[in-house]
């Protein structure tokens, strides 16, 4: 289990977050005048990255805040990263 | 009742003034306090005490702690329990125990006709030999004879299975002599330390052992360490409690067997640390040779072990056979203990001095091997010779004590992700790189003599408590003797005479060299592919002892080194744990506890009949009065709500609050309705997609200001859709100006409904105009009910005129109370979601779970209206237009009136064709009877369904196929006259 420090708690077992994907948008901005194929394709083919990766968890069984972590996929290091926004 | 025949006169850590009796396969034996079930057994002279798994052959007591590979027992009576190593049994007065796979017993066990067809029965045997029609026809009947114990009759426990949390600075797993070491220092610095042994009692190895401390015997040693540790505040230890699994982020999950707490039979601590110190031991591997199964072959340090904790004798006149030194210390208590060793086969070609000194005038058999045992219920005798095949001697033993060099205990090591690395001098994998704030201490750590062992333990604790800031001033080590180098040669097996001998790697699913070979010629030469095709070390001792012979075996047979081979995954639990312990008390209700609303305690006095309505919510199903049926109940409560008034609690229904400036823009991107136009103090009525075009919630959002919304959501999906909602605003669109605050349980919703709804409002006495024009249809109001600051909202889900008074929760009860007694002269009736579903289905109103399935979209439900044309995007807009224009069928929403009109159609019947057996056009997702139509209708999703009113469709049931006509799915108001009346 997941060892995750949330800003606001400290750190705090994972069962108390959930995982909110990538910290930035995947969606894309104009879904009108996307291809049918490309939307396709942002539906159904999600990024699964080997290494580092920047995402959001959302401490919902806690404080109910969202924040940015770097976590490594393979090793399952965490390290803080700065809040992307937007 | 037999006597201690195999007990010494004097010594051992056992109670001898408090004897104990116990039944073992339902004979009477006695023991003493500190016995284990082992140790008592061998101490009354039994040595067969189990079948093997697969051939049913005799098996015996082969090590003494959670190594065992050969004997399993089932406890029975008040402790009862499955499948325990028969080592590791305490002793207890009155423990039942019996031997698992034996039928009817361990020594007269039918099913041992196995080990006469055991040509026939090469690995994989069941899986190649059943699988027609297929293998789960089988499967009862192999697990009866192959199993293991019976699953428990009762739940009962002595006491409750509890969970603690725990965070310490430094973790100690074993307290043996480096364990103990490791704890001091660490717990001197000031640390906070929590140490925790899987044995009754601390000392690891060393109370098998004779070893001395500071000149003392070291279990003085133990003693006096354990006693400086109790004595710190900041160190916890913990007996009987075994570290089985190490997960990410430095967590260890502990198992405690015996907590000191009254009440409480097994505690799972799940620890968090800051370091861990891996002090585990060291485990003795068997040698591999034929017939090397036959109860009497033990490990060299069992042998050891029951001598000297236990006082034991495991059998009078001995062989020993090893690869090593350590075995010659086990040969040097053997005879102490007056067991007549006949002779040390030795597989190495020159033995060191220094180990045979120990065992002066004993013959040692250097470059000898035991090629095979004999012996029927029992070994009686062991043939010998050189490694080449000469010099072949018959000698007779009743006890063969076998050390094929030892195992550093890294189990948890490896599960940390800690990479392994072998060594070549020491023929075992030894931690090499850590991957978590880890390290391994003592014989974990190839540290086996005790002095080094000492020094590890030290130099871990000062490391670990370094790691975590303190400062460690050095200190004086406690002195001891060194032992012997292990000058271990690698002996995988033993070449067999004949191709049929059977050679044992893993004594518990009855592997054999001959089957790894067997695995390697049909192509599985990777070791976890060798693992699966023979089950080796699957089995509850998860191959502690025999793992590495295996790999041995591989590496011999593929003529590449060990590490080329590699282990296969060490995987948690290190030993058994019952699903109790994974458990703890979240049992029952406290899995998943229920939510109530303020009204709740009333309605159970008011006799209703409690369902849960999603979300864990507990709600009346109905009302049942005296005399009623399920059927007369229902049709009551409806009758109520179509002709008089009735009224219901409402308030599990999701609720939240969104402002902000961009609020407006939020319900734009995730309802598929245009909220631009809707005026403050009214609500729409819209439904929710996901981005994949499909369901997720129906409900009414109101304006309440400007910026300012309130939204209501179905009871189930209340979790859901705030996840959904504040996932988008966080990931897609963070920097909109808007919050949503749930207030699900802060409002409380009381709904009064029916053609007398606005009668009853008035009589609660409120402050809002209630005639059509000021409040109308859709509209929601500020102002008191019955003195109470209230929202009052125009949404009917039943069809008839309805109000929904939304109170702050801690008045609901007040005012449900009120309305009770006001609602007396008007007949006013008090109705459950039973009589909520009738009267949604005959409006063909959705229920989410019914006919929305995660399938359907709004066109199919002929919802097309509410999908908004005004807006350029919104969540799900994309995937619902792609689906559409594929132009292939869908399953539409239609009404169903069945021919025969009291028929009952259950919930997800299939229509097909005809109602033949065939792939089905649809499904029914409501039938109920209709207390306006008298008769039963029901709603059901069929594939282009709108274009078959008047068709008749056949619903397959169980036994028969009931036909029905389609028609559109509203059987009342279709105009919705009598809602905004």
């Amino acid at each position: 289990m997941l060892l995750i420090h949330c800003p606001h708690c400290g750190p705090r077992n994972e069962t108390e977050f959930t995982n909110g994907g990538p910290a930035r948008s995947t969606r894309p901005e104009d879904a009108t005048h996307l291809s049918d194929a490309a939307w396709v394709d942002y539906l159904t083919v999600p990024n699964n990255p080997m290494g580092w990766v920047q995402e959001k968890w959302w401490h919902n069984r806690g404080c109910g805040m969202w924040f940015t972590i770097e976590r490594n996929t393979v090793t399952h290091q965490i390290q803080q990263a700065p809040d992307h926004v937007g | 009742m037999s006597d201690s025949r195999f007990r010494l006169p004097t010594g051992g850590r056992i109670r001898r003034d408090r004897p104990i009796k116990f039944t073992f396969n339902g004979q009477v034996f006695s023991g003493f306090e500190g016995d284990t079930l082992a140790s008592a057994l061998l101490a009354n002279g039994e040595r067969l005490t189990a079948r093997s798994f697969k051939y049913h052959r005799p098996r015996g007591i082969t090590g003494i702690g959670a190594e065992e590979p050969g004997s399993f027992v089932e406890l029975l009576g008040a402790q009862q329990s499955g499948n325990q190593p028969i080592t590791t049994v305490p002793l207890r007065d009155g423990l039942q125990a019996r031997s698992v796979n034996c039928w009817p017993s361990a020594k007269f066990d039918l099913l041992a006709i196995n080990q006469w067809f055991a040509r026939l029965l090469p690995a994989s045997f069941y899986y190649k030999t059943f699988m027609w029609p297929n293998w789960h026809v089988y499967e009862p009947h192999i697990r009866r004879v192959a199993g293991l114990a019976h699953a428990p009759g009762t739940d009962q426990v002595p006491g409750i299975y509890e969970t603690r949390y725990w965070h310490c600075e430094v973790l100690v797993v074993g307290a043996g002599a480096a364990g103990l070491m490791a704890a001091l220092v660490a717990g001197r610095a000031g640390a906070r330390v929590l140490l925790v042994d899987e044995g009754e009692e601390p000392g690891g190895a060393l109370l098998g052992r004779r070893d001395r401390i500071n000149e003392q015997p070291a279990l003085d040693w133990v003693n006096s360490a354990t006693a400086e540790l109790d004595a710190m505040p900041l160190v916890t230890r913990l007996a009987s409690a075994t570290a089985w699994a190490y997960r990410e982020g430095n967590l260890v999950i502990v198992t405690e067997r015996n907590p000191t707490k009254p009440g409480i039979f097994q505690r799972t601590w799940r620890v968090r640390a800051g370091q861990v110190i891996i002090a585990s031991g060291a485990i003795e591997r068997p040698l591999v040779f034929h017939d090397n199964d036959r109860p009497g072959v033990m490990l060299a340090s069992a042998v050891q072990g029951y001598i000297n904790r236990y006082a034991v004798l495991p059998g009078r006149r001995a062989v020993l056979f090893t690869n090593n030194n350590s075995a010659y210390e086990a040969a040097a208590d053997m005879l102490a203990a007056g067991i007549r060793l006949t002779a040390i086969v030795d597989v190495r070609p020159v033995v060191p001095a220094d180990a045979a000194a120990l065992v002066p005038g004993i013959e040692v058999l250097s470059g000898h091997v035991v090629e095979s045992t004999s012996g029927r219920r029992q070994l009686n005798g062991v043939r010998v010779r050189t490694l080449q095949g000469q010099d072949i001697r018959l000698l007779a033993c009743d006890l063969l004590a076998v050390s094929g060099g030892w195992n550093p205990l890294v189990h948890l090591f490896s599960q940390s992700r800690g990479k392994l690395r072998y060594d070549e001098g020491l023929s075992a994998f030894v931690a090499a790189q850590a991957h978590q704030a880890s390290r391994c201490a003592g014989a974990a750590n190839a540290c086996f003599d005790l002095p080094s062992a000492l020094h590890d333990g030290a130099s871990a604790g000062t490391a670990a408590a370094r790691d975590q800031g303190f400062v460690v001033r050095p200190a004086a080590l406690p002195t001891a003797q060194a032992g012997l180098a292990p000058s271990t040669q690698a002996l995988w097996h033993v070449e067999p005479a004949r191709a049929s001998d059977k050679a044992f790697v893993d004594l518990q699913h009855d592997v054999t060299v001959a089957d790894i070979h067997l695995s390697l010629r049909e192509g599985y030469g990777a070791v976890e592919h060798v693992k699966r095709y023979t089950t080796a070390g699957m089995g509850i001792d998860q191959g502690k002892t025999g793992n590495v012979n295996v790999i041995g075996a591989i590496a011999l047979a593929q003529g590449q080194p060990l590490d080329k081979v590699g282990t296969t995954t060490f995987r948690s639990p290190y030993s058994p744990i019952e699903f109790g312990a994974l458990a703890g008390a979240r049992g029952g209700s406290v899995f998943l506890p229920y939510r109530h609303t303020p009204i709740t305690a009333w309605n159970q006095a008011a006799g209703a009949v409690m369902y849960e309505a999603g979300a864990r919510w507990r709600r009346p199903g109905y009302y049942p009065q005296p005399g009623e049926s399920f059927q007369d109940t229902v049709n009551r409560e409806s009758l109520a709500v179509r002709q008089n008034v009735a009224a219901y609690d409402g308030s599990p229904l999701g609720k939240f609050e969104i402002k902000g400036p961009d609020a407006l823009r939020l319900l734009q991107m995730v309802y598929t309705s245009d909220f631009a136009n809707l005026e403050v103090g009214m609500g729409r009525y819209s439904i929710m997609l996901t981005d994949d075009g499909l369901i997720l919630d129906d409900g009414v959002s109101f304006k309440l200001g400007p910026d300012h919304y309130l939204m209501f959501t179905s009871t189930g999906n209340a979790d859901e859709v705030y996840r959904h909602l504040e996932h988008f605003l966080q990931i897609e669109r963070p920097h909109w100006r808007v919050r949503i605050t749930p207030v699900t349980t802060a409002w409380s919703n009381i709904t009064l409904c029916g053609p007398q709804a606005r009668e009853m409002l008035a009589a609660l006495g409120t402050d809002i105009a209630l005639e059509n024009s000021a409040f109308p249809f859709m509209g929601l109001r500020l102002g008191q009910v019955a003195g109470i600051p209230s929202r009052v909202a125009r949404v009917s889900f039943t069809g008839e005129l309805s109000y929904e008074i939304n109170i702050p929760s801690r008045h609901a009860l007040q005012l449900w109370e009120t309305m009770i007694e006001v609602g007396k002269p008007l007949g006013l009736t008090v109705v459950g979601s039973e009589a909520n579903h009738v009267l949604r289905v005959e409006k063909g109103f959705l229920s989410l779970g019914h006919e929305v399935d995660g399938t359907v979209d709004p066109i199919d439900l002929g919802m097309g209206w509410i999908l908004s044309k005004n807006k350029a995007d919104y969540l799900g807009k994309r995937a619902v237009m792609l689906r559409r224009a594929s132009g292939r069928p869908r399953r539409e929403l239609v009404g169903l009136l069945p021919e025969d009109p009291v028929k009952l159609v259950m919930e997800g019947a299939p229509i097909t064709p005809q109602g033949d057996r065939q792939a089905s056009e649809g499904f029914v997702s409501a039938c109920v009877w209709s207390v306006v139509a008298q008769r039963t209708v029901a709603l059901g999703l069929l594939t282009n369904g709108r274009a078959r009113q008047g068709e008749t469709v056949f619903i397959r049931m169980k036994d028969e196929v009931v036909r029905a006509t389609v028609t559109t799915p509203c059987f009342y108001d279709p105009k919705g006259a009598i809602l905004r009346g």
